[in-house]
């Protein structure tokens, strides 16, 4: 099952991507076949029963894990542009709780709303959020590039207090776990659709690639370059506070994929990132994928959430990128 | 007595310092020179146990570093780093007073409490006892930093370019200090020096160090009478005598 | 007490403890106040491990800004705890002696922390930030692996990850109660007798081996001390994440002085008075139910953000 709204490579990094491809292909494969109920190919043939749970649940679900990882691991690399800094990604700087807190607030206020209206509740909750980390972050010394990181966790951790004080006293902390520990376990036919518009800001951040590029040189050579600078970057943070809304809305909240994926591609394909977009996010696709696989099948036949899994192997490999990359900070 | 017998040192792989024996003897200024990357503040570091030792051996007076206890060592040596930052907020007094540590181990008596004023005193700091350490210029700090070390009260006194952020008026007072201790106290001042000028004019031995290597090691006169010093810088240093004092005039 | 600001610390604290345990008693006040004694007891131990243990932390890895929470100490002994229970399963686990249990989870607990925290701690010495980032990472791993293990003995359990996210001040253990007593105590009395090498450590690694401190056995040691005070805290409440930076943030802000001898009983007064005074106000002025735990956390990330933004982590 080929991810049909993610863009194709560049020639350059055409076999990285072709690939990158056959892994994913090898690991959907693998996802349509395992879970709680068994399901094997000689089955699917034998009777309707299991082209019905295929079509049902594991198809839908295995496209869950593919739009949302590959949309995380490209937010990830916009806010690096953004932030002009390798050590962030929307649940290390409060975009993820503020959308958090903007649902929380939503279900408050207007318990009856619906999907569109507790969408953009979350998505100006974390673009706030958003906009406020990299406000501070331009207090901090461009020296001292991992400032930048522990700020951001700080911010979040603050604004995830005040999500838990909140949800604690009305009595929504199971809504709150939801939204910031995502997982894929309830994802069935017409309960994930609403990922494909993360297709759309790919493709967006896909158009801007250069700009966040430019962008990310700084104001200074942007303005040089004559880019509109405010502009790029509100662009930058509407797409990186869309996507983490739709994700935390729909299966919740994945750590470190927008962290880990764009720093482990960018140190193999370089730093151009419209050539290393496709490549971010088929290894996005492919890392939410493995997560969740292995939820799946470490306790079969119960389940461990995928964010659970990706917040040790991700934080993991964080510790190791800042460990061994000394002198690469920003 | 300094005594250092095969002394290698390397940086991950990088070797620094190759198979070094040096002795020092007791009392007097020695100075050590060398280009930058020489390995001088590698040596001095090792030789005040701030790095473990990879190879070979050091000691003081028959007292081998890695076999003493770290406390003992304490009241045989101290050293002035190069950068010398203090991690707390402390006053001058309070700072120069942590020299007095090895000897009354927390519990001051008034015989510390003395030696500290006493320091304050000869080091100008009276004046600026109460400031906190941030505070200060960076030249005052290091002079807080030297009189922290001179309190301490070892035979042997390692110092690592003290003379960094100093201007000309205290650098020349820290060497004539460097001097009387030696003179008069009879410590062993061993000194990294940046300006062999200053090694001529106030140090009793030389030992220069180039690539990891001792180039050149003896009584400060006859190193400077020789034209053995340009070869390890790698330039022409002319020396002139200047009323019987040999002048290095190696700025033009 | 010669010191000021100790010695209204001081008042302060016994008026808090007076105001928990006389407010709002009804019937039986023999009763009541025997039960609240106990928790009272329970509390002001709670407070001065974490006090001190954050204070030994920031001292010996040389920044404000870290603490034995933020880096994941309380996490690791949740973890050690839920892979025990993974590992014999849950009924034995709680047969097994409850002394037992405790010193063997602590002991192991200390071995963990000084082979981990002692590389970190030694291996980015002069790079504080990197080192206060990959310690907030290992924390944050730490507490994703408890998650897993949790999902891994009690896969229906919906709330694994918040069991093992929040301190219950009000609902203190009272089974290892007594044992995390007499080994905090101890621990606190051993702190107590570094005061002054503490005081050396706090110049820095080099200073202090110049002055003739064995560096790397006071890290050990220290470790070793912050591993016991957060075993006895946290077996005892659970995770108190940024409650010890904000009460060492407090004491250096309070008291102005470099001393240990007045930084660690400062600061454990200052963790007394939170405590006890927030939690009289939560659970009997507010009626509000476990969030004094959020509250700290909250205030406590916003020190920790004025302190990087204001360069208090040098």
């Amino acid at each position: 099952m080929p991810p049909a709204s993610l863009p194709t490579a560049e020639p350059r990094a055409g076999r990285h991507a072709a690939l990158a491809l056959a892994g994913l292909a090898l690991l959907a494969g693998a996802s349509l076949f395992v879970g709680a109920a068994p399901l094997s190919a000689s089955a699917l043939l034998a009777d309707g029963e299991g082209a019905r749970m295929l079509m049902l649940s594991r198809l839908p679900r295995t496209l869950a894990c593919l739009l949302t990882g590959a949309a995380m691991a490209i937010a990830g690399l916009v806010m690096q542009m953004l932030a002009r800094n390798r050590f962030v990604e929307p649940s290390t700087v409060g975009s993820a709780q503020g959308a958090a807190l903007g649902l929380l607030a939503v279900t408050l206020v207007w318990p009856a709303a619906g999907l569109a209206a507790k969408m953009l509740a979350a998505s100006l909750a974390s673009l706030a959020g958003t906009a406020a980390f990299l406000a501070m972050v331009r207090r901090l010394p461009v020296t001292q590039p991992l400032l930048v990181p522990l700020a951001g966790l700080a911010w979040g951790a603050i604004l995830g207090a005040a999500a838990t004080f909140i949800a604690w006293e009305t009595d929504l902390m199971q809504f709150l776990e939801i939204w910031l520990n995502g997982e894929f376990s309830g994802v069935v036919q017409g309960r994930y659709e609403i990922l494909w518009l993360t297709g759309i800001f790919a493709a967006a951040a896909y158009l801007l690639a250069d700009r966040f590029t430019i962008a990310g040189l700084g104001r200074d050579a942007a303005v040089g370059l004559g880019l509109r600078y405010e502009r790029v970057l509100l662009l930058g943070l509407l797409i990186v506070a869309a996507v983490t809304a739709l994700t935390v809305v729909t299966v919740g909240m994945i750590p470190f994929v927008g962290l880990v994926v764009p720093n482990l591609v960018r140190m193999g394909a370089g730093d151009n990132i419209r050539a290393a977009l496709p490549l971010v996010a088929l290894a996005g696709a492919g890392a939410v994928l493995a997560a969740d696989l292995v939820g799946r099948l470490v306790i079969h036949p119960f389940e461990v959430p995928a964010a659970t899994v990706f917040g040790v192997i991700g934080a993991g490999v964080f510790v190791w990128l800042i460990v061994t990359r000394r002198g690469h900070g920003a | 007595m300094i005594e250092i017998r095969n002394l290698s040192h390397a940086e991950g792989r990088t070797p620094i310092l190759h198979d070094i024996t040096l002795s020092l003897p007791k009392g007097g200024v020695t100075a050590i020179l060398g280009p930058n990357g020489a390995g001088k503040s590698t040596l001095l570091s090792l030789m005040a146990r701030l790095r473990p030792l990879q190879a070979g051996s050091i000691a003081y007076d028959g007292m081998d570093i890695a076999a003493t206890p770290t406390e003992r060592l304490a009241r045989k040596l101290a050293i002035l780093r190069q950068d010398s930052t203090v991690g707390s907020r402390l006053t001058v007094r309070d700072l120069v007073g942590f020299g007095r540590f090895p000897h009354h181990r927390g519990r001051p008596g008034p015989a510390d409490r003395a030696a500290v004023e006493a320091a304050l005193g000869q080091f100008d700091l009276a004046p600026l006892a109460g400031r906190f350490t941030e505070e200060l210029s960076g030249g005052q700090r290091q002079r807080a930093l030297v009189a922290m070390a001179f309190v301490q009260a070892t035979d042997y006194l390692l110092l690592d370019e003290p003379l960094s952020g100093l201007d000309m008026y205290y650098a020349r007072m820290l060497m004539r200090l460097l001097r009387r201790l030696a003179e008069e106290h009879g410590r062993t001042v061993v000194v990294v020096l940046h300006e062999i000028n200053y090694a001529a004019a106030h140090a009793d031995r030389i030992v220069a160090l180039k690539d990891g290597r001792v180039a050149l090691e003896g009584p400060a006169a006859e190193v400077f009478a020789s034209a053995r010093l340009s070869p390890i810088f790698g330039m022409e240093i002319p020396v002139e005598r200047w009323h019987g004092r040999p002048v290095a005039l190696h700025y033009t | 007490m010669a010191h000021r600001g100790l010695a209204i610390l001081a008042a302060a604290l016994a008026l808090s403890c007076l105001v928990y345990l006389v407010i709002g008693v009804r019937g039986n006040w023999g009763f009541v106040l025997a039960l609240r004694a106990e928790r009272l007891a329970a509390l002001l131990l709670v407070a001065a491990s974490v006090a001190v243990a954050t204070q030994i932390f920031q001292t010996v890895s040389g920044n404000r800004i870290l603490t034995p929470a933020i880096v994941g100490f309380d996490a690791l002994y949740i973890l050690i705890q839920s892979v025990l229970v993974l590992a014999i399963g849950g009924l034995a686990a709680a047969q097994l002696p409850e002394i037992g249990r405790f010193l063997g989870e602590t002991a192991i607990l200390a071995l963990a922390a000084v082979a981990l925290f002692a590389a970190l701690l030694r291996g980015a010495a002069g790079d504080v930030q990197r080192m206060v980032l990959a310690g907030i990472v290992l924390g944050v791993m730490f507490r994703s692996l408890t998650a897993f293990v949790q999902r891994l003995i009690d896969p229906n359990e919906f709330a694994a990850v918040q069991i093992a996210s929040f301190a219950r001040f009000n609902r203190i253990e009272a089974g290892p109660l007594w044992i995390a007593m007499a080994v905090g105590a101890a621990a606190l009395a051993g702190a107590w007798a570094m005061r002054h090498r503490l005081d050396v450590m706090a110049l820095g690694r080099d200073h202090a081996i110049s002055l003739g401190l064995d560096h790397r056995r006071m890290l050990m040691t220290a470790l070793v001390l912050v591993a016991l005070l957060t075993a006895t805290a946290t077996a005892l409440v659970g995770p108190l994440a940024f409650f010890g930076l904000l009460v060492t943030s407090l004491a250096h802000l309070v008291l102005r002085d470099h001393r240990h001898a007045v930084l660690m009983p400062g600061a454990a007064l200052i963790a007394g008075i939170v405590l006890i005074a927030g939690q009289t106000v939560f659970e009997r002025a507010l009626g509000l139910a476990a969030t004094l735990g959020v509250v700290v956390e909250f205030l406590g990330g916003l020190v920790f953000l004025a302190l990087l933004l204001g360069r208090g982590w040098r």
